[in-house]
């Protein structure tokens, strides 16, 4: 005689995984749940498919579903299978994700989630278990109630004043592009258990040929808390719940669509050098770092101005300068009280040494690109320290400077020469080197290569560069 | 290879040289260059970056992740740590391998983006429910961003859990040269992982354990683990602690505002030793024992209201412990922390 049906070979003979009664499984009589994951174990068995599927556990009466099928199973935090299944999906594209999710799981706590991956078109199909009650944890309010039905958390019925209408979630997911497949479906009755079974093998069939997202929902029935028997159970899906939740086909676009493809060729620390973008002819040689034209270890600067003066890539210049040069640096951009009052600033230290503390309290040099800021910082500058301000912007010195060097530049002005006021930075950079000796200005130069990739702006700023460098030497001969 | 780098940026380059397999995050400040840094590289070197719809979905990705066998990371600031408490849970009690970078920032609630220190509790504590430890590594510079998040990847291979750099907005966003090479991970078989193939079909993972003594043995065996990693595990940097008359300690930012303070208290003739916990947990106590003399003052610097300083009180009991901290996004200056130390030597008997 020939077999017409058979048990699926995903489904478990024992149910071994279980601690007690391998032989039932743990759901109560007359539960909608055995009727699901036996349709979706001959699915899997029909498409072979068991060996590429891994099974979400839920939160909710599904938390064993893994006692059941054999296949790779991971129970997961309350309604996070279809993030957990995407973490999964993105390390194994050959991978099913199956998310059997309850009304709680999905479509309460983890809405969020199961919505993105759904619009992402993750690599899951997905049961959404509609009984309109929370059945694990003692018979309360789904987002699925039914106005006027009672549950232990509406005593007195759902109510739209108070909890609004039920979810629709299959219409809401219809709504996105990315599934393939959205539906509505039962198992209440053998003729819809015939339907369903039906959808189901299109679900992982689509699956099986890398076809993306596919959503499910199935109205299913809970004696125990709809307090009903169960073939009352299985009427009032059809007389009731079926007139709020109607079963439909919302959506199948599945034979149109094409195999989603995620991977990549991968790469390794080769590629990994040539994506930091780093040149061995940039890289310092090592050897002893030179002395600091202060005399000594260390060196703490201070670049200051208005946000969009360039004053973070200003300090950021010249910590790639100093590092070429075999010194320690530190680079802190402007944070804590120091972002108050519209200035910003940018923090560098240089050393000969293993560098402590990045922060700069007193610079040793300061360049202030407006006059807020050699207001505030100017006089924190010790007596060996040097000024190099923007005198384009700044026309007046607080009285209680104690810099040995002070000297201004037209920065905005030589740089608006050069092409842009926004190189007022590199011009009072170059002016600097000129005035301490601190850098070459070939060496700022090759930074500035580094720093901008467009030959229009490299060469703006080389001209800013040698502006600035011809004053600070012209002043530094002065002093 | 050097390159300069953000502290934010060193995390993503060492996760890659790491062989990290996948980042997923979502973005907040000061911890969003991980992110972008991350969805700049992964691409080009066939890894996995998504920003996930919430912290909710990125720790719950890197689960995932890790559950399929490949190496995962994520990345916030205080805020969003705070919602990726749930899976940190779930994967400590699943033994799930992965790396979370913490770049903390002023709280509680919104807070501010700058710099603080008070997710200690949070992190070293047990932020989410449950009896578990993860491995808390405190980088105190650039550099060690780079080296602990290289190396978190194989603690957390090697001990089955989640590791979780902690930092703040300071060191993630200060840039200093970093030194790049290849490196050999240490990558031990996963023969639990969830894959394609008929050999894992058995395979379950969970964190579901509902009688009551097969919970407890697995809480028992959680708890031996973690044991073994007090044991091997504990880091710190000790700084001329032989002479100190006192020991200042703290970590990550303050380690190394610290550091700059025993310089130069010693220019002024004032013999301060500095402890830098490199772990937090496990917490270096025997670095501490061994490194403070009965009776000599200790003063713990926090950028926070005292949580570290706990844990120091707890490991030095025959020694005063001082206090002191600052908050809001603010550093204590160089002179205020040399004022604190003269006060501590003056009245050194708490």
């Amino acid at each position: 005689m020939p077999i017409v049906l058979d048990k699926p070979s995903s489904f478990f003979d024992t149910f071994h995984r279980k601690p007690t009664q391998q032989k039932t499984t743990h759901y109560c009589p007359g539960c909608g749940h055995g009727i699901l994951h036996k349709l979706i174990a001959e699915a899997i068995s029909a498409a072979e498919l068991q060996d590429r599927c891994i099974i979400m556990a839920p939160v909710g009466c599904s938390v064993f579903l893994y006692y059941y099928f054999e296949c790779a199973s991971i129970s997961i935090p309350h309604g996070r299978a279809p993030a957990v299944a995407t973490g999964i999906s993105r390390m194994r594209p050959d991978a099913i994700l199956v998310c059997y999710q309850g009304d709680g799981d999905l479509a309460a706590i983890g809405t969020n989630n199961a919505i993105h991956a759904a619009s992402r078109g993750e690599k899951i199909i997905t049961f959404f278990v509609n009984n309109n009650v929370y059945g694990m944890t003692g018979g309360q309010m789904a987002p699925t109630t039914l106005l006027n039905q009672k549950t232990t958390t509406t005593p007195y019925g759902r109510t739209l004043e108070n909890e609004g209408a039920p979810l629709p979630v299959a219409e809401i997911m219809a709504t996105l592009d990315a599934p393939g497949l959205v539906a509505r479906t039962a198992v209440n009755s053998p003729r819809n258990i015939q339907k369903t079974r039906r959808l189901i093998r299109r679900g992982f069939e689509a699956m099986k040929d890398g076809k993306g997202y596919v959503f499910i929902e199935v109205l299913s029935h809970c004696p125990t808390n709809w307090r009903k028997t169960p073939e009352e159970a299985c009427r009032w899906i059809d007389e009731v719940v079926t007139k709020v939740y109607p079963l439909k086909l919302f959506k199948d676009d599945l034979d149109t669509r094409e195999p989603l493809c995620r991977e990549h060729p991968r790469g390794g620390f080769p590629e990994l050098v040539k994506a930091l973008g780093v040149r061995a002819e940039e890289q310092d040689a090592g050897g002893v770092p030179p002395a600091l034209p202060n005399g000594t270890d260390t060196l703490t600067f201070k670049g200051a101005g208005f946000g969009g003066q360039g004053v973070l890539s200003l300090g950021l210049l010249l910590a790639n300068t100093a590092m070429r040069k075999a010194w320690e640096v530190t680079w802190l951009p402007s944070y804590g009280p120091e972002m108050r009052g519209g200035v910003a600033y940018s923090s560098v230290v240089i050393s000969r040494k293993p560098i402590g503390s990045p922060v700069v309290d007193c610079p040793d040099i300061l360049i202030a690109l407006n006059k807020p800021s050699i207001f505030k910082l100017g006089p924190l500058v010790p007596e060996q320290g040097t000024i190099v301000y923007n005198s384009s912007m700044i026309d007046e010195l607080p009285p209680d400077l104690s810099a040995g060097t002070v000297a201004g530049v037209p920065a905005t002005d030589l740089a608006a020469e050069a092409g842009s006021q926004k190189a007022a930075n590199t011009v009072a950079l170059g002016c600097l080197a000129g005035i301490t000796g601190l850098l070459t200005r070939e060496e700022i130069a090759g930074a500035l290569r580094e720093t901008y990739s467009k030959p229009a702006v490299y060469d703006l700023n080389l001209r800013a560069l040698d502006a600035g460098w011809r004053h600070g030497v012209r002043q530094g001969t002065d002093a | 290879m050097k390159k300069l780098l953000k502290g934010n940026e060193a995390a993503v380059v060492a996760a890659l040289v790491a062989d990290c397999d996948a980042f997923f995050g979502y973005p907040i400040t000061p911890a969003s260059e991980i992110a972008h840094t991350a969805a700049l590289l992964f691409p080009k070197l066939g890894r996995v970056f998504l920003q996930a719809e919430s912290e909710l979905g990125a720790i719950n990705m890197v689960f995932g992740a890790a559950a399929a066998g490949r190496r995962a990371m994520t990345a916030s600031s205080s805020p969003g740590i705070s919602l990726k408490m749930e899976g940190i849970s779930y994967m400590a009690c699943a033994e799930m391998p992965c790396v979370i970078v913490d770049v903390m920032r002023a709280g509680p609630g919104l807070g501010n983006i700058g710099p603080e220190q008070s997710d200690y509790f949070q992190i070293v504590k047990g932020g989410g429910h449950g009896d578990y430890r993860v491995i808390v590594l405190a980088p105190g510079s650039v550099r060690e961003m780079y080296q602990f998040t290289l190396e978190a990847f194989d603690l957390a291979d090697a001990y089955r859990t989640p590791v979780v750099v902690l930092t703040d907005a300071t060191t993630g966003q200060m840039m200093a040269p970093v030194e790049i090479g290849e490196f050999e991970p240490t990558k031990p078989e996963k023969p639990w992982k969830l894959d394609t193939t008929a050999a894992t079909n058995g395979n379950v993972i969970t964190s579901i354990y509902l009688d009551f003594d097969e919970m407890e043995r697995h809480v028992g065996h959680l708890d031996a683990k973690y044991a073994e990693i007090s044991r091997k595990e504990a880091r710190a940097e000790l700084y001329r602690t032989e002479d100190a008359e006192i020991l200042v300690t703290g970590y990550g930012i303050m380690g190394r505002l610290l550091h700059s303070l025993a310089d130069d208290c010693r220019a002024r003739d004032l013999r301060v030793g500095l402890i830098r916990p490199q772990t937090l947990w496990p917490f270096p106590a025997e670095f501490y024992r061994r490194a403070v003399r009965p009776g000599v003052p200790v003063l713990t610097v926090e950028l926070s209201k005292g949580q570290l300083v706990e844990d120091v009180r707890l490991t030095l009991r025959d020694n005063p412990v001082h206090f002191y901290g600052r908050s809001g996004g603010n550093l204590p200056t160089r002179e205020e922390l040399v004022r604190q130390v003269e006060q501590v030597l003056r009245r050194p008997d708490v």
